[in-house]
């Protein structure tokens, strides 16, 4: 493998890393404060995508209007899913609102279907500019890739910023450690959960839209394999940590990256690495890089 | 389940210690029990007591230290072979399966009837010639099948708990669902229950936590029965002082994990170190 | 309250299995082969649905890998029961690998080494995720059916990869379904009515409570782990000679199939076998109705076109609105016996419990 094609897969892995370094903060935020895996989370992010594709090709807006418009609506209808199937399950076993969250997958996804049509659409809604290719040493570079790392290292810093210097964002985190107490102190535990389903969702939906610009498609089935990928960043990261959910991404991307590009004849298992890396991982250290750390009472 | 040839002391503690993190919540705890006796462990809130039951009976392994049963060093093994070996206890906080019946409950305790290989193996190993090396019976395969030798055990095992129902005063509600039961029956339960696995040493965690004095006098005879029928070596964890004065023969003190004080409920009593731990603690005393 | 004696109960149970056969050859015979093909589907259902809430259900572990167990039967089944003929013309790309290119044997050894190696494929994905508790262990379970599923599609010279396998010998009869579903309850009912069974029913409420009263919790949940997949197994063996062409995409053998399977064991109540039996029932049944749903209708004159996808969003939804109102399903926990009839219908008002 020459140095620019290690360099370009570099630059892959960062990227695919990001996307899902996105997807998985909502993950890791809802796990933290409901020990809930949000599996409709990557559904959530497909709608978003599918908003923001009719909000520009049927009401031809500008693109960058539609891509809000998406996010936004995404964000509600994580808001949504959280009052009409979460909610009522919080003092129900832990399993019960498990299985409801699968449910509300496949809800989402045969909405998709039903509603958006179950054939692939392709999603080339974005100005000329963005697929206008660089040529750096030997490497090329298109114009997206940078736009896309722009926007992930923008909405991490301002995730961090929210989490670490805001009241909301210490509420946030107070209530992962423990509901009771900070409900006691006076926060609205209602409202910050809700608000914890609005980030994750916009920002998986920022994600899934860089995403459908990178691989120009959009289906209804889009959001199942990269939410699950990103739950398992999370919990390479150590669930519930936002920081561990940023890292997690970025190794997990790199991995599948850089092992097909070593050894190509594995390209068809791509997949699966995830879930190695993810049973692997749950067997010796379940708590992941970043531990958060838990003890069962007896 | 298994029988235990006699040697005097049934328990015994040596150096027990464990850390969570930074914090030692056990240190080096040393006590012995001996045959038929009945102990108490008291000590005020987080003195660290449910944990040496906790590390006793494997859910919880020790920093430092053993646990002798009968001679034999039972640190660290599993949890279901400590109480095939013969110790049995009962949770603070009552953990009945309250979705099936009283009779059921019982008979899951004697479910370790079927499987106590790992815990004769061991017993082998202890001693080899006090115990033959064992046998093992497919159990899971004549459950599945219902060969006779299965069904003979079942019914051996439903009259054993019915007898076991009678003695604790619950044949009426053998087939009301365990969560039916009224507080002090479900004490007598989770007690009937332990007591399937047929022990020789019973922990008994805060039998009269959230009882009367009425109750508590109740089951003061009714642990003092108890011990006799089925001659057991009995520890318990207790809150209540006049309940420990009254019933056991030897007491443990703990404070901050450490030992504070051991010996005779009289000599406890006047105790200066205990009187400071439990000042301010004044309701239990 | 009266109790039905164990004979009783008996001769009831014998009669209805009795009835329930001649039933089925009438219905067999009757109601013509696309009927026929529809009962047959339900047992297949049902055996997946009765191995899946041994696990979910009575265990109460969580699994997401049934489909896994499921596409093990299936292949193995099939690869053993396809003519050589058949399997040189359809593995193109790469060539089957020895001994399953020149063997072809019968049904019955077919399905029941199906259902040994999906149960071997069980113990190899529950050893290591049994030691995980609750989502993990679902997510761990859901992973490894993944991967059993990316495996399948990789795997050109066993499975013959993304292609599938064709031309199976639609050897699955009304018979062999009901009578492999028979022997499914016979096997998990026993083990669930056994001390083993009350072992798992206890563990699954609290498992610190179960191993201080001498249950070795690991194993239990193992058993019964590899127990339903075999059954998983069989089932899938069984519908590998209904479907007669079996490829891995997620639709078919895939996480969508253990949704399917999830969607029966929690309307017929998670841990109820009976149950289990009612929601395949009810699932197969629905499923063919709703098929009105997504194919064009004629409306006195005025067609409106079929909405692809609508019953799947019927099932999510019907899927939500029981885990939200319904929670216990059509048995809970419990069973349809004979007692149970006799309770609902024929107790006196006033009889004492």
């Amino acid at each position: 493998m020459s140095a620019s094609n290690l360099i370009q897969d570099l630059i892959n892995g960062i990227l695919l890393g990001g996307l899902y370094a996105l997807i998985a903060v909502g993950y890791t935020m809802v796990y933290g404060i409901l020990r809930l895996i949000n599996f409709a989370h990557g559904d959530i992010l497909m709608m978003g995508v599918y908003f923001a594709f009719y909000f520009i090709s049927a009401f031809t807006m500008p693109w960058w209007l539609g891509f809000i418009v998406g996010i936004v609506g995404a964000g509600a209808l994580g808001f949504m899913v959280e009052r009409v199937a979460y909610r009522p399950l919080r003092n129900a076993p832990r399993i019960s609102s498990l299985i409801t969250a699968i449910g509300m997958s496949f809800f989402l996804e045969s909405l998709a279907v039903v509603v958006f049509g179950g054939i692939p659409k392709s999603f080339n809604l974005y100005p000329k500019f963005f697929s206008r290719i660089l040529i750096i040493g030997h490497t090329r570079i298109q114009v997206l890739t940078f736009f896309i790392l722009g926007v992930t290292l923008l909405l991490m810093l301002a995730l961090v910023w929210l989490l670490y210097k805001t009241k909301i964002g210490i509420a946030m985190r107070a209530i992962s450690v423990d509901i009771p107490t900070t409900s006691l102190m006076g926060a609205n535990v209602d409202n910050i959960i809700s608000l914890t389903f609005i980030i994750g969702s916009m920002l998986a939906a920022t994600s899934g839209i860089m995403w459908a610009m990178r691989y120009p498609q959009v289906q209804p089935y889009m959001g199942f394999v990269p939410g699950l990928k990103a739950f398992i960043a999370a919990v390479i990261g150590g669930i519930g940590s936002v920081p561990g959910a940023l890292v997690g991404g970025f190794l997990l991307g790199m991995v599948e990256i850089l092992i097909v590009g070593l050894f190509p004849n594995l390209a068809g298992y791509r997949d699966a690495f995830a879930y190695v890396i993810l049973i692997v991982l749950l067997m010796f250290r379940p708590s992941g890089i970043f531990k958060v750390y838990s003890e069962q009472k007896v | 389940m298994i029988k235990i040839s006699e040697k005097k002391s049934v328990l015994k503690l040596e150096n027990l210690t464990i850390k969570f993190g930074g914090l030692t919540a056990v240190d080096s705890f040393n006590g012995y029990l001996n045959k038929g006796e009945l102990v108490g462990l008291i000590g005020p809130n987080g003195a660290g007591k449910t944990t040496i039951f906790n590390m006793i009976t494997g859910i919880y392994r020790p920093t430092f230290g053993n646990v002798i049963f009968n001679g034999m060093d039972i640190t660290g093994m599993k949890p279901h072979v400590i109480t095939h070996l013969g110790i049995a206890r009962t949770f603070q906080n009552i953990r009945l399966f309250s979705e099936m019946t009283v009779l059921e409950n019982v008979l899951v305790g004697e479910h370790s009837w079927l499987t106590n290989f790992a815990a004769r193996k061991a017993l082998h190993k202890h001693d080899p010639e006090e115990y033959p090396r064992p046998r093992w019976k497919p159990w899971f395969w004549s459950a599945i099948l219902k060969t006779p030798d299965y069904l003979k055990m079942e019914k051996e095992m439903k009259s054993h708990a019915l007898e076991l129902l009678k003695a604790v005063e619950l044949e009426k509600y053998a087939h009301l669902s365990a969560s039916a039961l009224p507080y002090g029956p479900q004490r007598k339960l989770e007690i009937a229950r332990a007591l399937a696995t047929k022990p020789s040493l019973l922990l008994l965690d805060e039998p009269a936590a959230g009882m009367n004095p009425q109750e508590t006098h109740e089951l003061l005879e009714f642990i003092e029965n108890i011990r006799k029928k089925f001659s057991l070596t009995i520890l318990l964890i207790e809150h209540d002082m006049k309940f420990v004065m009254g019933i056991c023969e030897r007491i443990y003190v703990l404070d901050y994990g450490k030992i504070i004080a051991h010996g005779l409920p009289k000599e406890i009593q006047n105790n200066k170190k205990v009187i400071e731990a439990y000042l301010g603690d004044e309701i239990y005393v | 309250m009266k109790r039905i004696s164990v004979r009783t109960n008996f001769i009831l149970t014998t009669i209805f299995v009795i009835g329930s056969g001649f039933f089925l050859l009438f219905a067999d015979n009757t109601f013509g082969d696309y009927w026929s093909r529809i009962i047959t589907l339900i047992a297949i259902y049902a055996i997946m649905a009765v191995s899946y809430t041994l696990v979910n259900g009575v265990t109460g572990i969580f699994s997401l890998g049934h489909a896994g167990f499921i596409a093990v039967g299936a292949y193995t089944a099939a690869l053993l029961t396809l003519p050589i003929q058949q399997k040189a013309m359809s593995f193109f790309i790469e060539p089957l690998i020895w001994p399953l290119n020149s063997i072809q044997i019968g049904f019955l050894p077919a399905t029941i080494i199906g259902g040994i190696v999906a149960a071997f494929f069980a113990f190899i994905v529950g050893y290591p995720s049994l030691r995980l508790t609750g989502d993990y262990f679902a997510i761990a379970t859901l992973a490894f059916g993944e991967i059993i599923r990316i495996v399948i599609q990789n795997s050109y010279s066993i499975t013959n990869g993304a292609l599938g396998l064709k031309g199976i010998p639609p050897y699955t009869t009304v018979w062999w379904s009901w009578g492999w579903l028979l022997v499914t309850i016979i096997v998990i009912g026993s083990l669930k009515f056994s001390s083993y069974g009350r072992a798992l029913r206890a563990l699954s409420e609290d498992t610190v409570a179960a191993r201080a009263m001498g249950i070795n919790v690991f194993k239990h949940q193992l058993t019964a782990f590899v127990v339903s997949g075999f059954f998983a197994g069989i089932g899938g063996a069984l519908y590998a000679h209904w479907l007669t062409t079996i490829d891995p995409r997620p639709t078919s053998l895939g996480i969508m199939l253990t949704f399917y399977v999830l969607i029966m064991i929690v309307l017929g109540g998670l841990g109820s076998i009976s149950g289990a039996v009612l929601g395949a029932i009810f699932f197969a049944i629905a499923a063919q109705w709703l098929r009105i749903v997504e194919s064009p209708m004629n409306f006195f004159g005025i067609t409106i076109p079929g909405i692809p996808g609508m019953s799947m969003l019927i099932f999510a939804t019907v899927f939500i609105l029981i885990m939200l109102f319904w929670r216990r399903g059509v048995m809970g926990k419990k069973e349809l016996s004979w007692q149970y009839l006799y309770n609902l219908f024929l107790k006196k008002v006033g009889d004492q419990d």
